[in-house]
């Protein structure tokens, strides 16, 4: 170690050395002029293992799901110019969804800054609105201290991208180097412990609620509270829904789970959202895809609670009773203290009229679809799925239809194993996802549930898996529709279709087998179970499977709330 | 209701500062009525006067989003309390035969002063609150404004009520 510090080193090996000393084991990137000196260090080290991947946007997005699956900061390295443009619908994701990530760019030397060099984009300014913080690092000095202030950046508080651009100077200049053990920053000090007199209030206010609501969401994934949230929930006795991006945040398959709420959401979550008297919002930002028309919202009477460590998120959308800012583990610690010293008890009538309330609601069955169809419904493939895999796979989704069925019937029971892109709705992320999730987790079942369209979108990534070995299995549910568009212009635009059907779709069979994996197509429900059972048997543990299953091109998401509609306002499937 | 606010702050004094805050108005569509930014007297901090227009909630998000940028150390809706606020004015003036005089009582009364003069025009400095530099415009025939250069407001708070790391 001694041996490592005060030493002269280039800024390339500075970089390489700070990554190793963050521990880090994957770097997701593609090389290019502007960070060849980088490369070249990569080379000649084994702290971490580079992945080369076909295509930036892949990169960054692996090195995100790498983050959502372990909790740890993901990095990618890209090139100037093309390679940080490439990049941005990665980071974009990243930032939309508060994944923390560091995206090391290659930049043109110093002294070319501004005179439009070749490659040379103003990587800063194109990639400020969607990072948390981005550096552009003039001094090989500076380098080492801004690694750490990266990745401090990127994993504290309300986590998120950041950008760390390199100059080619930079990379050959020399300097000491040690890398320092932590950065004060006296402009960034995040609020991790909440308002103790708030917490009270807080806490008052659960005890005293008639039709009590827990509406948790990715802040509880991303602050890793849900052992915290179980026992709340459970002590309260208070039903419960998750966010899109707050699945597995509180298990799936528990009764007081109400499932997902939202514009897909049940109804039962729905209505217990819309009709609550006291809500508890954890690490949720009320999205207009939540909680539907605000004013409507707004119409029922109730008192919220807000926990989140991002102040800007309480009251931006919903005006909040008690805002609580603070690290959601935390606070959610702190009020299950003052719960148990409590001497008041939540009131055991009203809750119990509640959740008769909440049952009839239940007994709606929202989810039911027909299960004699003689056309694979997608529901069913994913029911299959979740039981094939003991509802203990890692499931990717891409962005559509696909990814609302995988969200209603696959049970997530454990955080971290739901990776999708909720805030961005990036279509094309599903395959790099897995990649980062199955590298995180070599034993792991792991599934990418997409559609024929949003495969094709990073689907250059087959060859990734091929030379990485990274058997992930992809679910295609192949309507040969942009589903989710379709069933916005069946339902708003007489149903006039344009331009959302898939024609001339590949023989994904053979494309899977041309880049060198197992490739099945599915045309019957009968064969589901069985292909799926092939997929994850240990015959092709090792290997990359394709499934394509042509499902029912007619199927739609419900229940379905309606654009500017109330969130009690849903479309259900038997009243069409 | 919406109301006009001055909002003060202080941020690390590094390359693309302004372009952080100035991003972030455009981004979510805020108002932004004028802008100002310079170095303190500790060089490492830039101080940064914003006057804008909008709603409590809006203010309210402002200002969270402000403290959320990185390089922010501080912000401060002097609005909030009492409050001096000065802004410089320079105006170039077409100045010929009887107006000259005019001109001049015009600039006295407003306590501005005459800071160039060539034979057909004036340049006034004035400095106040907006509001009064607004009404001197007012007072002057508007024929006879040739330019004018406004710095935007400048903002301190009154009495012990400061801004400090
Ligand atoms: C096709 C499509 C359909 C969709 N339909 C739905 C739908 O029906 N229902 C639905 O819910 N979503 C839906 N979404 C997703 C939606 O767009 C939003 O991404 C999602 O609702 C946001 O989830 P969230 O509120 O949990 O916030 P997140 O984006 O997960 O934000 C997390 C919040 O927690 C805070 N936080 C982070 N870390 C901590 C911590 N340690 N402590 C405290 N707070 C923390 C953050 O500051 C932030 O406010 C859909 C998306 C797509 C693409
Ligand atoms: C990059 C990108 N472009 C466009 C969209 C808009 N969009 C949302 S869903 C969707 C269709 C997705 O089709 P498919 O992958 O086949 O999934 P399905 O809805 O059929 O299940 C489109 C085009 C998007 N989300 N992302
Ligand atoms: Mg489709």
């Amino acid at each position: 170690m001694i041996f490592y510090q005060f030493m002269e080193a280039t800024g390339a090996e500075i970089v390489v050395r700070c990554l190793a000393e963050e521990g880090v084991e994957f770097v997701f990137g593609y090389p290019g002029g502007a960070v060849l000196n980088i490369y070249d260090e990569i080379f000649k080290q084994n702290k971490f293992k580079h992945v080369l991947v076909r295509h930036e946007q892949a990169a960054v997005h692996a090195a995100d799901a790498y983050a959502r699956s372990t909790g740890r900061v993901g990095v990618a390295l890209v090139t100037s110019g093309p390679g940080v443009t490439n990049a941005v619908t990665g980071i974009a994701t990243a930032y939309m969804d508060s994944i923390p990530i560091v995206v090391v760019t290659g930049q043109v030397p110093t002294p070319a800054i501004g005179l439009d060099a070749f490659q040379e984009v103003d990587t800063v300014g194109i990639t400020r609105p969607c990072v948390k913080h981005n550096f552009l690092v003039k001094d090989v000095k500076d380098l080492a201290a801004t690694m750490k202030k990266a990745f401090i950046i990127a994993a504290t508080g309300r986590p998120g991208p950041v950008v760390v651009d390199v100059p080619k100077d930079v990379t050959y200049h020399t300097t000491d180097f040690e890398y320092p053990a932590t950065v004060e920053m006296r402009s960034y000090s995040p609020v991790v412990k909440g308002h103790s007199g708030q917490m009270k209030r807080a806490v008052q206010m659960l005890l005293e609620a008639k039709r009590p609501m827990i509406y948790a969401g990715g802040g509880v994934v991303l602050g890793d509270a849900s052992e915290q949230l179980a026992e709340l929930t459970r002590l309260l006795g208070f039903p419960i829904t998750n966010t899109l991006m707050g699945l597995g945040g509180y298990p799936a398959t528990d009764r007081q789970n109400l499932g997902m709420l939202g514009m897909h959401g049940t109804y039962e979550a729905n209505m217990a959202m819309q009709h609550s008297d006291v809500l508890l919002a954890v690490g949720a930002r009320f999205d207009d895809r939540v909680i539907g028309n605000p004013a409507h919202f707004a119409r029922e009477q109730r008192r919220i609670i807000h926990i989140d460590v991002d102040p800007s998120s309480i009251s931006k959308r919903v005006k909040v009773d008690v805002p609580i800012v603070g690290d959601v583990k935390n606070v959610l610690t702190d009020m299950l203290a003052l719960l148990k010293q409590a001497k008041e008890k939540p009131d055991v009538a009203a809750l119990n009229a509640w959740w008769t309330q909440i049952e009839l609601w239940r007994s709606k069955n929202c989810l039911k679809y027909n299960r004699n169809s003689p056309i694979i419904k997608p529901q069913y493939v994913v029911e299959k799925l979740w039981e094939v895999t003991k509802g203990d796979a890692y499931v990717t989704s891409d962005v559509g239809q696909h990814q609302m069925w995988a969200a209603q019937y696959y049970k997530f029971d454990k955080p971290r194993r739901w990776i999708n892109s909720g805030g961005l709705g990036t279509m094309g992320v599903g395959l790099p996802y897995a990649m980062g999730v199955q590298l995180a987790f070599p034993d792991a079942q792991v599934a990418c549930i997409t559609g024929e369209s949003s495969i094709q979108m990073n689907i250059q990534e087959l060859s990734t898996c091929k030379q990485y070995r990274i058997p992930v299995k992809v679910v295609t549910l192949n309507n040969r529709y942009m589903g989710m568009v379709r069933q916005w212009q069946e339902f708003f635009y007489g149903s006039r279709y344009a331009e959302s059907y898939m024609e001339s779709l590949p023989d994904f069979v053979k494309l899977a087998e041309a880049y060198g994996h197992v490739g099945m197509r599915i045309d019957r429900p009968e064969d589901v179970e069985a292909a799926l059972k092939e997929a994850f048997s240990p015959a092709l543990k090792e290997r990359m499977v394709f499934m394509d299953f042509q499902t029912d091109q007619t199927e739609n998401v419900f229940p379905m709330v309606e654009g500017g509609k109330g969130l009690s306002e849903m479309i259900l499937a038997e009243e069409l | 209701m919406s109301r006009r606010h001055i909002i003060s702050l202080l941020m690390e004094n590094e390359a693309g500062a302004l372009s952080r805050v100035a991003g972030l108005f455009s981004a979510r569509a805020y108002n932004i009525e004028s802008l100002t930014v310079a170095p303190t007297e500790d060089a490492t901090l830039s101080r940064m006067t914003i006057v804008t227009v909008g709603s409590e909630d809006i203010i309210e998000q402002i200002t969270k989003q402000l403290n959320k940028l990185v390089d922010v150390i501080k912000v401060m809706d002097l609005t909030e309390g009492s409050h001096i606020e000065r802004e410089l004015m320079l105006v170039k003036l077409r100045a010929v035969g009887a107006d000259r005089e005019e001109i001049k009582r015009t600039a006295d009364i407003f306590r501005g002063n005459i800071i160039d003069v060539t034979e057909s025009t004036y340049t006034i400095e004035l400095t106040g609150a907006g509001s009064k530099l607004d009404a001197f415009l007012e007072a002057i025939d508007s024929a006879s404004i040739i330019e004018t250069v406004r710095t935007g407001a400048s903002g301190i708070g009154r009495g012990e009520r400061s801004l400090k790391v």
